[in-house]
C-alpha cells in the first residue's frame, strides 16, 4: 500500500472513532446500537497500537530485534522456550482474561454505560496496555524475572517487600470476592449448582481418559468434556423441576459459603490433579470459546442498549455500589482498564517464552487490548437489559427490600420502572425461581449473554439453557481461580516461612502444606463469611476493596517502570507511565479515604461501624461482627495505601537522585546477546 | 493459492497456540527430551513435573 492511501486509512479510521466516540458520549434521550462501541473500541484499540505503542516502542523502549532474549539464551525446553508470538498472545491472553473485565464493567453500568466504556478505551490504551508492554520487556530483559524482584532490585528492598505483601492481601481479597460472586450466582439455584457439581465427575473421566486412554490429548478430552458440561446443563432443568432432586441441590448462600471453603482447602492441600487439572482445562476451553461467541453475538444480533448513557447514580447514590463516580467507577473497572494483576503474568511466564524484544510490544499491548475488548462486550451485555431489570438483579435487599413487591416499587420510584410480573417472567425464561437481589454481577451478565445468544441462536426457547450456560461458565471460571489462587498464595507464605524455620519452605512437606493452606483459605474465607453475612449484599464493601488493591498493585508496577525508564536515561518520556500513575494514586488514595473516612455510612467503612455502634437498643452478636467487620476493612485499605506510600517515596527519591546526579542510575539489565535467530530467519 | 496460504498459515498457527495453551505441547516436549514413549506413565510425570512449576503461576482476575 502507497504511502498516501495508508494515510488516508488512517485518517478515516481517526474519523470514524472520534464519530463512534462522539455518538457514544453525546447521544442522550434513546437507546443507541450497540454497533457503535464496537467501532469506537475497535478505532481507538487500531490507532493506539499503530500509534502509541509504536512511539513507546521505537522512542523510549528502543526494542531490539538483534538482542537475545531469555528464551533463546537460557533455553531448556521447559520454562525457558522460543515460541511463535501467535502462540506466545493466545498463550498470555488466556493467563490475563479472567471473570473481572466481565463483572466489574457489569457493575459500573450502575452509572449508565458511558462512564464504563470512556474509562475501558483510554484506561487501556494509555495506562493498561502501557503497563503490560513494558513490564514484559523489563523483564525480558532481566532474563525473566518476577514483579517483585524487579521492585527489590530498581526501586530497592522496601519495593520488593511492598510488592510482594500486595501480591498476597490482593489475592486474598481477590479469592473471597470471586467467591462471593459465586455464593451470589448459585444460592437457591438448584439448576446453576448441579451443574457445578457435575463438572466434577466430569473433570474426573477427564483425567482418567488424559491418564489412561490417550494420555496428553488435552484439547480432544476437553472438545469431549465441553459436550458433557452442555449436557448436564441440559440436564440441570429436569433436576430444577422435580421437587425431590432440586432440594438436594438447593443451598443457602452460608452452606455455599462452607462448600467452597473445604474445596478450596482440598485443591490446595491434596494431591487432586486428577480433578483440578482437566477441570482447569475445561475452563479454559469454554472461557475462550464463549468470548468468541459472545464476539460474534454481539455483531451478528448488534443489540439496542436500553441502559441510558448516563444514569442518576453518577452521584453516589447507586444501589449496586455507593460512592461517586469518581473516584468509584475507576476502581469497580479493573481489569478491563489497568489491572495490577497483569503485571503478575508480564513478569512471569510470558517473558519467557518471547523469541523478539520487539515481539513484546504485540504480545503485551496486543493483549490488553483484547482482554479490554472483552470489557466493552460486558459492558453491551449489561446494558442490553432493561435498566429496571439490571437494578432489580443487582440491589441487595438491604437496600430495595426482600418482598418483589415493595423492590419493584423502590427501583420504579428511581425511575427506571420494573414489574413483579416482568421479573417473574424472565425469572421463568432463565429456569430460576427468582432473580432478585442476585448482587455480584455474574447473574446480570448472565442475562445479558442469554438475551444476546437466544436472539442469535436458538430464539427464547434456548434462553434458560444459555442463562444456565453463562452462570455455568463464569462459576467454573472463578472456581479454577480459586484453586490456583490458594496453591500460588500458599507457595507465596511457605516460601517466606521457610526463612523463618526451613522445614516450613518444603513444598512437600505435609504439615507445611496443611497449615499455610488453612492459613489461606481463613484468610479468604474470612472475607467471604463476611461478603455473605452482609445485610448490604458483600459486593458493596468487597469489591472496591478489590479494586483498590489491584489498582495499587499497578501504581508498584508503574512506580517500578518509570524508575527503569528514569535509569534508562528517558526521563523526558517518563510522562507514558508518570501519567497513569498520578491517575492511579489519585483514584486508589481517593477511593481510599472515601472507604475508610467518608461520612456516609453506605460508603465510609468506619461511619457504617460508628451507625451500627450507635443504635439504640442491646448490640447483637452478628451486629457487633459487622462492626468488627467494617473497622477490618478499614484498616486493611489504611496499611495497603500506607505501604504503596512507601514505595512511591521511595520511587521518587530514586529519580530525584538520578535527575540530579547525586545517584547513579545503575539498571540491572541482563548484558547484550546477539541473538542467532535474526541468521537463521535471514 | 495466496489466500489459500494464509488460510492454512492462521489454522496452523491457531492450532499452535491452542496446543501450546492446553499443555499438548509442553507434553510433546517433555517426551523429547526425557526420551520416553507417551504412555499413561509418562504423562504422569510429566504431570508431576509441570505441577510443580504452573502452581506457582498467578491466574488473572
Amino acid at each position: 500500500m502507497n504511502k498516501t492511501l495508508r494515510i488516508l486509512c488512517w485518517v478515516l479510521i481517526g474519523g470514524l472513532g472520534a464519530v463512534a466516540v462522539g455518538a457514544i458520549a453525546l447521544h442522550r434521550g434513546e437507546p443507541i446500537n450497540a454497533l457503535w462501541l464496537v467501532a469506537a473500541a475497535t478505532c481507538c484499540y487500531a490507532l493506539g497500537y499503530r500509534f502509541y505503542s509504536r512511539f513507546i516502542a521505537t522512542k523510549i523502549l528502543a526494542l531490539d530485534g538483534l538482542r537475545a532474549t531469555p528464551a533463546e539464551r537460557m533455553e531448556n525446553g521447559r520454562d525457558f522456550l522460543v515460541t511463535n508470538k501467535w502462540v506466545v498472545f493466545g498463550h498470555h491472553f488466556a493467563a490475563i482474561a479472567g471473570p473481572g473485565p466481565l463483572v466489574g464493567p457489569v457493575l459500573a453500568a450502575q452509572c449508565g454505560y458511558l462512564p464504563g466504556t470512556l474509562w475501558v478505551l483510554a484506561g487501556a490504551v494509555f495506562a493498561g496496555c502501557v503497563q503490560d508492554f513494558v513490564i514484559l520487556l523489563f523483564s525480558v530483559r532481566r532474563d525473566g524475572k518476577s514483579l517483585t524482584e524487579m521492585a527489590k532490585d530498581e526501586v530497592g528492598v522496601i519495593g520488593g517487600f511492598v510488592a510482594y505483601v500486595a501480591v498476597i492481601a490482593i489475592l486474598i481479597i481477590l479469592l473471597g470476592v470471586a467467591a462471593l460472586i459465586v455464593v451470589n450466582a448459585l444460592k437457591a439455584s438448584p439448576w446453576g449448582t448441579f451443574t457445578i457439581a457435575m463438572t466434577m465427575p466430569i473433570a474426573l473421566l477427564m483425567g482418567v481418559y488424559l491418564r489412561r486412554i490417550r494420555p496428553g490429548k488435552v484439547l480432544e478430552v476437553s472438545a469431549l468434556g465441553f459436550v458433557l458440561v452442555m449436557v448436564a446443563i441440559w440436564g440441570g432443568q429436569y433436576v430444577s423441576q422435580n421437587a425431590a432432586l432440586a432440594q438436594v441441590f438447593t443451598f443457602s448462600a452460608p452452606t455455599l459459603a462452607i462448600l467452597i471453603m473445604v474445596y478450596g482447602f482440598a485443591a490446595s492441600a491434596l494431591p487432586v490433579w486428577l480433578l483440578l487439572a482437566p477441570r482447569d482445562y475445561l475452563s479454559t476451553f469454554v472461557k475462550l470459546g464463549t468470548i468468541a461467541l459472545l464476539g460474534i453475538g454481539i455483531v451478528a444480533l448488534h443489540p439496542t442498549l436500553n441502559m441510558p448513557a448516563l444514569t442518576r447514580f453518577v452521584d453516589g447514590t447507586g444501589p449496586v455500589f455507593a460512592g461517586k463516580i469518581f473516584p468509584f467507577a475507576f476502581i469497580t473497572i479493573a481489569c478491563g482498564a489497568i489491572s495490577g494483576f497483569h503485571a503478575l503474568i508480564s513478569s512471569g511466564t510470558t517473558p519467557k517464552l518471547i523469541a523478539r524484544e520487539t515481539e513484546t510490544r504485540m504480545v503485551g499491548y496486543g493483549a490488553m487490548m483484547a482482554e479490554s475488548a472483552v470489557a466493552v462486550m460486558a459492558i453491551i451485555a449489561a446494558s442490553v437489559m432493561q435498566p429496571g431489570v439490571y437494578f432489580a438483579i443487582n440491589s441487595p435487599a438491604g437496600i430495595v427490600g426482600q418482598a418483589p413487591v415493595t423492590a419493584a416499587a423502590t427501583i420504579s420510584s428511581w425511575g427506571f420502572p420494573v414489574t413483579t410480573a416482568q421479573m417473574q417472567a424472565l425469572a421463568h425464561a432463565v429456569g430460576e425461581q427468582t432473580l432478585y437481589n442476585r448482587t455480584g454481577g455474574a447473574p446480570a451478565f448472565a442475562v445479558g449473554m442469554a438475551h444476546i445468544f437466544s436472539h442469535t441462536l436458538g430464539g427464547e426457547t434456548l434462553m434458560a439453557l444459555w442463562y444456565h450456560f453463562a452462570i455455568m461458565f463464569e462459576a467454573l471460571f472463578i472456581l479454577t481461580i480459586l484453586d490456583a489462587g490458594t496453591r500460588v498464595a500458599r507457595f507465596m507464605v511457605q516460601d517466606a516461612l521457610g526463612h523463618l524455620y526451613r522445614p516450613l519452605g518444603r513444598t512437600s512437606w505435609y504439615p507445611s502444606i496443611l497449615a499455610t493452606s488453612a492459613l489461606i483459605v481463613a484468610a479468604w474465607g474470612y472475607f467471604l463469611w463476611q461478603g455473605v453475612k452482609d445485610p448490604l449484599g458483600g459486593i458493596n464493601s468487597l469489591w472496591p476493596l478489590f479494586g483498590i488493591s489491584n489498582q495499587l498493585l499497578a501504581t508498584v508496577a508503574l512506580c517500578v517502570a518509570t524508575t527503569i525508564i528514569v535509569k534508562m536515561h528517558r526521563a523526558k518520556y517518563a510522562s507514558v507511565t508518570l501519567v497513569p500513575l498520578a491517575w492511579l494514586v489519585a483514584v486508589t488514595f481517593t477511593a481510599s479515604w472515601h472507604k475508610m473516612f467518608d461520612p456516609n455510612p453506605r460508603v465510609g467503612f468506619l461511619a457504617q461501624a460508628r451507625v451500627l455502634a450507635a443504635a439504640p437498643g442491646p448490640m447483637t452478636s452478628a451486629t457487633a461482627r459487622v462492626i468488627f467487620n467494617n473497622r477490618l476493612d478499614a484498616a486493611v485499605t489504611g496499611i495497603l495505601v500506607v505501604m504503596v506510600t512507601l514505595v512511591l517515596v521511595e520511587s521518587a527519591r530514586q529519580w530525584r537522585g538520578i535527575l540530579s546526579g547525586a545517584r547513579e542510575a545503575r539498571i540491572k539489565e541482563s548484558p547484550f546477546v546477539r541473538t542467532r535467530l535474526a541468521e537463521e530467519r535471514g | 493459492m495466496k489466500v489459500r496460504n494464509a488460510i492454512c498459515y492462521f489454522a496452523r498457527t491457531m492450532l499452535a497456540a491452542l496446543r501450546e495453551i492446553f499443555d499438548e505441547a509442553a507434553y510433546t516436549r517433555f517426551l523429547n527430551r526425557t526420551g520416553m514413549l507417551s504412555s499413561g506413565e509418562a504423562y504422569a510425570a510429566f504431570r508431576r513435573e509441570f505441577e510443580e512449576g504452573k502452581a506457582r503461576r498467578p491466574k488473572c482476575c
